[in-house]
């Protein structure tokens, strides 16, 4: 027995140094750019996931018939080559680019468009069982779909909706192939079939996904031969992995080492603003946050200079309200955020007679645009005890946390974190703002806010088809909830990415989106 | 023997079944549920009843534990919820992965670890011995998941040498030798605290068997040195040594929960931290399933092993 290792262990110290010499860390090659993704994929089915994950694959796959031209939020054509909208803003009809196929050789047309959103929003169509599709509801007020001719398509909304054209930019929006639902059914989502600038090639379970470079792109073939997407959840192994030279773009840096790959010559940190809002949920219907003056007084207290700065090392912004800057339109410049005020705090508090209250603060590990949210959550604890403010932190694992928080507060705790990321300004405060979206109604107003003149502001600008008339109502809602501070308001995340000095025209866009279509290798 | 190992397979069965019981009872009891992960930040009541229901989670446990078991004994281990593909073509691709990690971390730890034990053993207190104990102690009181980030840090980041993570290059990969590239660091770091156990028992075992009559009784009969310690004490002391490999497969199988999330490997471990984490339930239980049948299997070798070196254990 032994002396069949001793003629094995020579074999094994061979293998071992063959692997070590052997060309040891082959760079990634010219022209095919690999992307350090923060997770595996659940879905490429556009319609089926909710993930800004899976979005950044499916961008470059497909297209939708609008988008938002780079590097803002403003619609531009993409495979609708122009539209009219009816002067009651019920009819949106567009003109659809000639001569665009899908990657598996399937025009693309009128039907293909009808068949997409009835797939989403008609529970009788064949393939509705493709589905969930989470975030139908951004289309819940298209009463029909219509094929006028081939290249025109007409929507038919059940009453105005202004939000409808950036969520048809959203991806939620991308047109999938037909025939390729048809095909795979179910199995759609790993078998993902667009017309987009990069044609699926495969997904290697928790490896990677492999798009190639679709020579046929109407609107021209991208510099770029192929892009690999790879799943690296450890934030840390994610860092090394760019380190060691395994991945070209890095996405998502831990906001403790961005500094890091600032000083480093060979990498170049981008950023970009989002339409992201962090937050703390207060809860107005009973405990001490029934009384706005606590309410206020939170929001004095809470240092946000410090947390963005110190927790998340500059990685975010300050935030005043719940509409974000990103929206330019739409943003109230004139609304400041709450200063740091102790003092200020402790009269609100003394006033209320909420001194010495004891709170229970629901915070999440992790999760969905929730940045750092354990060290957030006791920097915001600590600033609440200095103003004598008692609070009690509770953690939850991220879906556990949905499952407490969506169904409202009441009996549960006084705050809660949360964030979003959204394509319109209306989606946040119309699904968590308004009384009629409390969550016994089915919204996601778990801090029961209610505030008649909001509500009405959000239901008339969501009518408007005025986009000057729509800024001005949001406007509104920004200083009439800035004052009566259902949230603690904290901060508006910049997203980041860093790449190595051989990727170039890269480009982080509002939308959190991952646009590859111009982006070149050396 | 054949009854033995019979005897020993039907044991196994109600311990896996108790097992299937166990873990679908914590995946019902622990917080949060499959419709909320799937319907991510946007979940109404609404919604996640209406999946709950598309996915039969509206029925009453023991009914759903039924379906479960029943669709299982017809080789049906159900669909990924999350990831929407069949649990099992999911478990046995990730099962491989794993399979690759802990048994390169079986074979390093068992040489190395058989070896330094012996060569303690046979050298007790002296210098080679006390090198040995001084690595055993170490590697078995680091914890591996550092161990590995140390690794990365050096061997990936610094001197550029091996990949910090994946199973294979994402690009002209999938060979040989660069599958070793990638397994050197992973396997090297799990083999170490299992080296360390191995070898401090190797070296007990040997030196307890150097004790014993039948060595001194070969020694007196002339037989050269490496055969003593190879041929007759070692050989004896395999009796004790074997039960703990099966342990420390068992061990490494355990392990590579943290040790493929650190290196990214896309082993079973990996895979069961997020489907727990995003309660895709029918995956974990297929998953833990399969690993802990494999469990059981591995250690019924190690204890078929020891019966054949050892004829008192066979009754």
């Amino acid at each position: 027995m032994i002396r069949n290792w001793k003629s094995i262990a020579p074999l094994l110290l061979a293998a071992t140094a063959l692997a070590l010499v052997s060309p040891a860390m082959a760079q990634t090659p010219p022209n095919i750019l690999v992307v350090g993704q923060i997770a595996e994929p659940a879905s490429l089915d556009p319609h089926v996931s909710t993930a800004a994950n899976d979005f950044r694959i499916a961008v470059n796959i497909y297209d939708g018939l609008v988008r938002n031209t780079p590097g803002t939020l403003e619609i531009e054509p993409a495979l609708a080559t122009d539209w009219t909208i009816s002067e009651d803003g019920l009819e949106y009809t567009f003109n659809l680019r000639e001569g665009v196929t899908f990657h598996d050789g399937t025009p693309f047309n009128a039907e293909a468009v009808k068949f997409n959103f009835d797939r989403m929003l008609d529970e009788n169509h064949p393939f509705a069982s493709t589905g969930p599709f989470p975030l139908a509801f951004f289309f819940s007020s298209v009463e029909s779909v219509d094929v006028v001719d081939d290249l025109t398509v007409k929507f038919t909304l059940n009453e105005p909706f202004a939000p409808f054209m950036s969520n048809l930019a959203s991806p939620t929006g991308l047109i999938v192939s037909p025939a390729a639902v048809e095909q795979y059914g179910a199995d759609y989502g790993r078998h993902p079939v667009g017309t987009g600038p990069f044609k699926f090639e495969e997904w290697q379970s928790n490896t990677s996904v492999v798009a190639s470079r679709n020579d046929a792109y109407w609107g021209g073939a991208p510099p770029l031969e192929a892009v690999i997407f790879r799943p690296i959840t450890d934030a840390n192994t994610r860092v090394a992995e760019m380190l060691s030279g395994g991945i070209d773009v890095l996405l998502e840096t831990p906001p403790d080492n961005v500094a890091q790959f600032r000083d480093d010559a060979n990498y170049q940190v981008v950023e970009a603003v989002g339409p992201h809002v962090w937050y703390v949920m207060l809860n107005a219907k009973d405990g001490p946050f029934a009384d706005v003056r606590v309410r206020q007084a939170v929001n004095y207290a809470v240092n946000k200079e410090s947390l963005v700065n110190d927790v998340l090392q500059g990685t975010a912004e300050v935030s005043a309200g719940p509409i974000p800057p990103a929206f330019n339109w739409a943003y109230n410049e004139e609304v400041a955020p709450y200063p740091y005020d102790p003092e200020k705090a402790k009269e609100l508090l003394a006033a209320a007679g909420a001194e010495g209250a004891t709170l229970t603060f629901l915070v999440t590990e992790g999760g969905s645009g929730m940045l750092d949210p354990v060290p957030m959550g006791t920097a915001i604890q600590a600033d609440l005890a200095a103003v004598g403010l008692n609070v009690e932190i509770k953690t939850y694992e991220w879906n556990t946390f949905l499952s407490e928080v969506n169904p409202g507060l009441e009996g549960k705790g006084d705050m809660a974190e949360m964030a979003w990321m959204t394509s319109d300004p209306d989606t946040l405060p119309f699904l968590t703002l308004r009384t009629a979206a409390w969550p016994a109604e089915g919204g996601f107003n778990s801090s029961y806010y209610s505030n008649p003149e909001v509500d009405e502001l959000l239901d008339h600008a969501r009518l408007s088809t005025d986009p000057e008339e729509r800024g001005a109502l949001y406007k509104q809602v920004q200083a009439i909830t800035h004052e009566d501070a259902p949230w603690l308001f904290v901060a508006n995340w910049k997203q980041n990415a860093v790449i190595t000095s051989a990727v170039g025209d890269f480009e982080l866009q509002p939308d959190f989106s991952l646009v590859l279509r111009d982006v070149t290798k050396q | 023997m054949p009854a033995y190992i019979g005897k020993r397979l039907l044991a196994a069965i109600p311990v896996i079944l108790g097992l299937s019981i166990i873990v679908f009872l914590v995946m019902k009891l622990i917080p949060g549920d499959p419709a909320q992960a799937l319907l991510g930040s946007y979940a109404t009541p609404e919604n996640v009843a209406r999946i709950n229901r598309a996915l039969g989670l509206d029925r009453s446990w023991p009914e759903q534990y039924v379906i479960w078991i029943g669709n299982l004994l017809q080789g049906d281990f159900g669909r990924s919820y999350i990831l929407n593909r069949p649990v099992l073509d999911e478990v046995l691709e990730r099962f491989g992965a794993t399979l690759i990690l802990a048994g390169a971390s079986l074979v390093i730890c068992s040489v190395l670890g058989i070896l330094a034990g012996i060569v303690s053993a046979v050298r007790q207190f002296g210098w080679t011995d006390r090198i040995v104990t001084f690595f055993v102690l170490i590697g078995i009181s680091m914890p591996a998941f550092f161990l590995g980030l140390v690794f990365i840090l050096f061997f990936a980041v610094q001197w550029k040498l091996l990949p910090a993570s994946g199973m294979y290059a994402v690009y002209g990969g999938g060979d040989l030798p660069d599958l070793l590239r990638h397994l050197i660091l992973p396997a090297g770091t799990l083999a170490i605290v299992a080296t360390g156990v191995v070898a401090r028992l190797t070296r007990a075992a040997m030196l307890e068997v150097l004790r014993q009559d039948f060595i001194r009784t070969a020694r007196a009969k002339g037989l050269s040195e490496n055969k003593v310690i190879y041929r007759h004490a070692f050989r004896a002391a395999l009796v004790s040594i074997i039960p703990v490999l099966g342990i420390q497969a068992g061990f490494v199988l355990g392990g590579a929960v943290y040790i493929e999330t650190v290196f990214q490997w896309p082993g079973l471990g990996q895979m069961l931290v997020k489907a727990v984490s995003t309660r895709d339930l029918l995956l974990v239980q297929g998953g833990v399933l399969v690993a802990a049948t494999v469990y059981v299997l591995v250690n019924l070798l190690a204890d078929v092993a020891q019966a054949m070196l050892d004829p008192r254990l066979k009754a």
